[in-house]
This record gives C-alpha cells, sequence and structure tokens, in this order.
C-alpha cells in the first residue's frame, strides 16, 4: 500500500475544513497517516482519526501557530527522512502553500498545485489541473518521491468512517533559525453576517459594478435572499472590497445552491472557485463573456439597474 | 538597501484567450509585464525612495520579457536581470525558483519582493520555493508592508482579516497587488530606461542544468462544461425571468 500523508492545516487550535476533505480522498489511494502541527494538534488528531487516519504525528509547539512556514517544514523535513511518504497532500491555501511551497525546495522535489483530483496510476500519482484557462484538465503526473500535491478546497467531500488514530509525537526541535516570521497580532475584519462559504446564495459583484459605492446595491440583494456577498479577484485588488469576500482559485471555493454573478467576465481565476454551483445566474453587459456560458441563466444588461429591481421583486414576492 | 523585484511577462489579462485546436494558445496574444508585478516594482520604489539603495529586476522569459523588464526601468528601477535559454521552455515552479535564486543570490540582496502570485498561473508556488533556496523567511500575502532600519514588518492578508508578520532583513516578502498604485512611467523615466543595463544569462552562466521535469502531462481532456443555458437581453422582463430561476430553485 502506498503511504499517503495529509498535511492537517490547523488555525490556533481548530482543525480547517480542507484537512478533513482531503483524508477523504486520502483513503482511496493507500494508508493515510497525518500530520497536525500546533495547538490542538491532539484533539485533532481524534477527529482525523474518525475520518480514516490511521497514525497521526503531531506536534503542540506554539512555534507552529507563531512562526510561518519554516518550523512546519522542518518537523514535516524530518519526519520525512524517517518515514519516506509516497505522497504529501496538501490544501490549495495561503498557510499550506508557504510550507509546501518550501518543504519541496528542500526536499528538492517538484509539486503540482491547483489539483481538483487525485488519482493513483502505474504505480505513481496524477494530479487532474486546470489548463488553458480552464478549457482543459490536464492530468499531471508527479515524477518525484514524495509527490507533493496541493489540491483546491471543497474538490472532496469529507465523511466520517469511524476510526481511531494511534497517535504519536512527532520530535522536532524548532531552533531561532526557523522562528523568523514570526506572527505578533490578528487582527478579524470578517463581518458578523452569512459566511461565504456557508451560504445557500452568493452574490458575487466584478469590476462591471463600476466602483466600490456600488457594492452596497449587492448587500441589499444578498439581505433580502439571505445570502451573502462574494467578488472576483479583479475587484478585490483594485481595493474595492477585502479579500475575505474573493471567490475562486486563491480565494474561497462556495459550492451555494444558487450564485448570482454581477459584472463578472468568468476568467477561470474566479470560475474554479463557483462552477460546482447548483445554479448559476449572470448579469453582464457582455452578451460574449464566459460567464455566460456557464450559466444557467445569462442576462444581458445592465447590472446597476436589474440588482435593484431584483432586490425589491425578491422583497415584494417574499411579503 | 538592496531591493529584488521578481517580475514575469504574462499574456494580456484584457485580451481573450483562443485556444487552437491542437491544444496550444493563439500565439497573436499580446504579452504585458504582470500588473501584480507592477506593484511589487512600485512597493520596491517606495522602500528606496524612504531608505536609500537600489531596485534590481529579475525575470525568466524569452528574449521579448526584456520588454517587461524595460517597463519597470522606465518606472524608476536601476537595472534588470533576465534569464533566458531555451531550456527554460516550459519550466516548472522547482526549476523556476532554482533559476531565479541562483540569479538573485550573488546581489545579496536585502529584500526580495514577489507577486503573490502571476496572472497567468495564479498558484504562487514560487515564492516559498524561491525563499527556502535563498536561505531567507518569507513573508507572505503582505498588503501594507513597513520597514524600521533591520526590522520589516507586513499585514498578511488573511481570509477573516489579517495578522500583522514581523521578521529581519534579509527577507523575501510576496505582496497582494492592491499593495500600492503603480505610477505612470514618465517621459524622462522612459528615456532614462533606455540605457538602463539588462543583463541577459543563461543557464549555463547559473551552473543549472535542467535535469528531468518533476511532472509532465500524460493527458489532456476537455473540461466538464455546464449545461448551457439560456442567454436573454433585458427588455423589462429579466427579473420576473431570474425570480423565476430563484423560486424553482426553492431559495424564495
Amino acid at each position: 500500500m502506498a503511504k499517503i500523508w495529509v498535511y492537517a492545516e490547523l488555525h490556533q487550535g481548530k482543525l480547517q475544513p480542507t484537512a478533513l476533505e482531503l483524508m477523504a480522498k486520502a483513503r482511496e489511494l493507500g494508508d493515510v497517516e497525518a500530520v497536525a502541527l500546533g495547538s490542538g494538534a491532539k484533539a485533532a488528531a481524534a477527529t482525523l482519526g474518525k475520518h480514516g487516519a490511521k497514525t497521526v504525528h503531531v506536534n503542540e509547539d506554539k512555534a507552529f501557530d507563531d512562526f510561518i512556514a519554516e518550523p512546519a517544514t522542518d518537523a514535516l523535513a524530518a519526519l520525512h527522512k524517517a518515514q519516506a511518504p509516497d505522497l504529501i497532500l496538501f490544501g490549495f491555501t495561503s498557510d499550506s502553500r508557504d510550507v509546501a511551497g518550501r518543504l519541496a525546495a528542500r526536499l528538492g522535489v517538484g509539486l503540482i498545485s491547483n489539483a481538483g483530483d487525485v488519482v493513483a496510476k502505474n504505480g505513481g500519482f496524477e494530479a487532474k489541473v486546470p489548463y488553458f484557462g480552464g478549457a482543459k484538465v490536464a492530468s499531471m503526473r508527479a515524477n518525484n518521491k514524495p509527490a507533493i500535491i496541493l489540491v483546491r478546497p471543497k474538490s472532496f467531500e469529507a465523511s466520517e468512517t469511524g476510526g481511531t488514530a494511534e497517535v504519536k509525537e512527532l520530535a522536532a526541535t524548532i531552533g531561532a533559525e526557523s522562528r523568523r516570521a514570526h506572527i505578533v497580532e490578528r487582527v478579524t475584519e470578517a463581518s458578523e453576517k452569512v459566511k461565504l462559504e456557508d451560504a445557500k446564495v452568493v452574490i458575487s459583484g466584478g469590476r462591471g459594478m463600476g466602483g466600490p459605492d456600488n457594492f452596497p446595491l449587492l448587500e441589499a440583494l444578498a439581505g433580502a435572499l439571505g445570502g451573502a456577498v462574494g467578488a472576483s479577484r479583479a475587484v478585490v485588488d483594485a481595493g474595492w472590497v477585502p479579500y475575505a469576500m474573493q471567490v475562486g482559485q486563491t480565494g474561497k471555493s462556495v459550492r451555494p445552491g444558487v450564485y448570482i454573478a454581477v459584472g463578472i467576465s468568468g476568467a477561470m481565476q474566479h470560475t474554479v472557485g463557483m462552477k460546482a454551483s447548483k445554479i448559476i445566474i449572470a448579469i453582464n453587459k457582455d452578451a460574449e463573456a464566459p460567464i455566460m456560458k456557464m450559466a444557467d441563466l445569462g442576462v444581458v444588461g445592465d447590472a446597476l439597474k436589474i440588482v435593484p429591481a431584483l432586490t425589491a421583486a425578491v422583497k415584494a414576492k417574499k411579503g | 538597501m538592496k531591493i529584488v523585484v521578481t517580475v514575469k511577462q504574462v499574456p494580456d489579462p484584457n485580451s481573450v484567450t483562443v485556444l487552437e485546436s491542437d491544444n496550444t494558445l493563439s500565439r497573436d496574444k499580446e504579452v504585458v509585464l504582470d500588473p501584480g508585478d507592477e506593484c511589487g516594482i512600485e512597493e520596491g520604489l517606495q522602500l528606496k525612495e524612504a531608505h536609500g539603495g537600489e531596485v534590481i529586476l529579475v525575470s525568466m522569459g524569452p528574449e521579448r520579457a526584456k520588454d517587461a523588464i524595460r517597463k519597470g526601468l522606465s518606472m524608476g528601477a536601476d537595472r534588470g536581470v533576465l534569464i533566458s535559454d531555451p531550456q527554460l521552455a516550459g519550466a516548472d515552479a522547482l526549476l523556476t525558483a532554482r533559476a531565479l535564486a541562483a540569479a538573485i543570490k550573488p546581489e545579496s540582496p536585502d529584500i526580495v519582493i514577489c507577486g503573490t502570485e502571476s496572472y497567468d498561473g495564479s498558484t504562487g508556488m514560487v515564492p516559498p520555493m524561491l525563499a527556502e533556496l535563498l536561505g531567507v523567511p518569507q513573508l507572505t500575502v503582505a498588503k501594507k508592508v513597513e520597514v524600521d532600519g533591520s526590522t520589516i514588518k507586513i499585514h498578511r492578508q488573511t481570509s477573516d482579516g489579517y495578522q500583522v508578520v514581523e521578521g529581519a532583513i534579509p527577507v523575501l516578502i510576496t505582496v497582494t497587488a492592491g499593495i500600492a498604485e503603480p505610477r505612470y512611467a514618465s517621459l524622462k523615466g522612459i528615456m532614462a530606461a533606455r540605457s538602463k543595463e539588462i543583463k541577459q544569462i543563461g543557464l549555463g552562466d547559473l551552473g543549472i542544468e535542467r535535469g528531468e521535469p518533476a511532472e509532465t502531462i500524460e493527458g489532456l481532456t476537455q473540461a466538464e462544461t455546464r449545461k448551457a443555458g439560456s442567454i436573454i437581453q433585458d427588455d423589462g422582463t429579466a427579473v420576473d425571468r431570474i425570480i423565476q430561476v430563484l423560486a424553482e430553485a426553492k431559495v424564495i
């Protein structure tokens, strides 16, 4: 059996959902061990066990919480030396990208990122990666051992199998040379409204909204529908709205019942984060925009007129 | 202070990608300096203006990538280095990071600035690899940067806000596209850029061999496409149609 590792990302003691999604896939590929580092690692190990991890390597040193990438790279590299896994799975998230990139360079192996699926083939592993702007899917074979693959969040459905993992203390010495990028403060800016990832309806705005001053129109519609507001990378980059609202490859992945894309052209960067939505409605001035080709309903028109009218109609319908 | 900014020439994000029947990208697509890298250059120039020093642009790509470097030089960067070698065509992240590291190391920069991710690939894997190969810490996804003596402090964008992250020079930082509004090149800047040095080097100069690729593409399949729906012109009835779809989806 192939030896598979899942890097179980923790945020201040909280196991990230991506870890459990990766567990579901890893179980299909071989014997699964997870690595959980930082506060809460032992508690996370119990959960990981229920999701199919036979062994969880833990270390609760606070250095893993407070310093970017380097302590985790040290621990994984040390464990790799002793255990030589065939495949290491990471979530395609900011924190895991930092660790995976560093680890791959240290081990002198390649990595495959932005994967939507992983399959075992010919004694190795292939990742399915969007290609040519998302028009194609490339099957990329990892030629090195370990194979390192980063998988987009929400690519797999997490499910419990009801096992218990053996918890092993991972011996790691985190020296001063790895305590260099120090997180000294954490600031939460997100509002208390409906969470984007959990919303049943998501209304996202892009450049076609004309400017940040028009985003309250989307907020009003989201309010009427009980949904959340997202955005394209272009408008986040332009500083119209915070990154917390970004939907897409390097933002959040969502799969709501209804996704309404307003003034968004539909670049791959955006669509990989929302194309799993059940129903997609697009409102755009350009009938040729790529988003129109994937929408269940595409409306060619002026978003700034349609959105307020829609909000009023939803309110009237709901009474 | 010596600042290196990595820059990349990418297909113009504002032009439409055309996929030819043989699975290659349309050749006549315009190429531009990655818009995210313009922000990185701007941040580098602002740090130089505040603390003195030099801004060096390092790129990897075909000969024409000099245009991207030249644009950065016309914004005010001091000089450029282009790693160009036929063997680098289709280089993966590891090879890219190795080549960049080999070109940057002799410069012994205080700060290396990278975009968080390129506009074309958007995978953001080269910067952490580069930091490891340079042996420096990485302060990533910065939307704000402050330098005080040898201490550097950034605001690191997170999914629900930001973290304040502190480190010491030398360091690699990745910056978000929103970090600084890139300046326009002045006429004087454009003139001055013409005589600025762009050093071109190959893999041999760096002592790197391409080696076996870390990943190979075994096959390409058509992406799963969603069933095409209907497209309507808003003639005043669009709202009714949307309401109908929302009702069918049982969200109202």
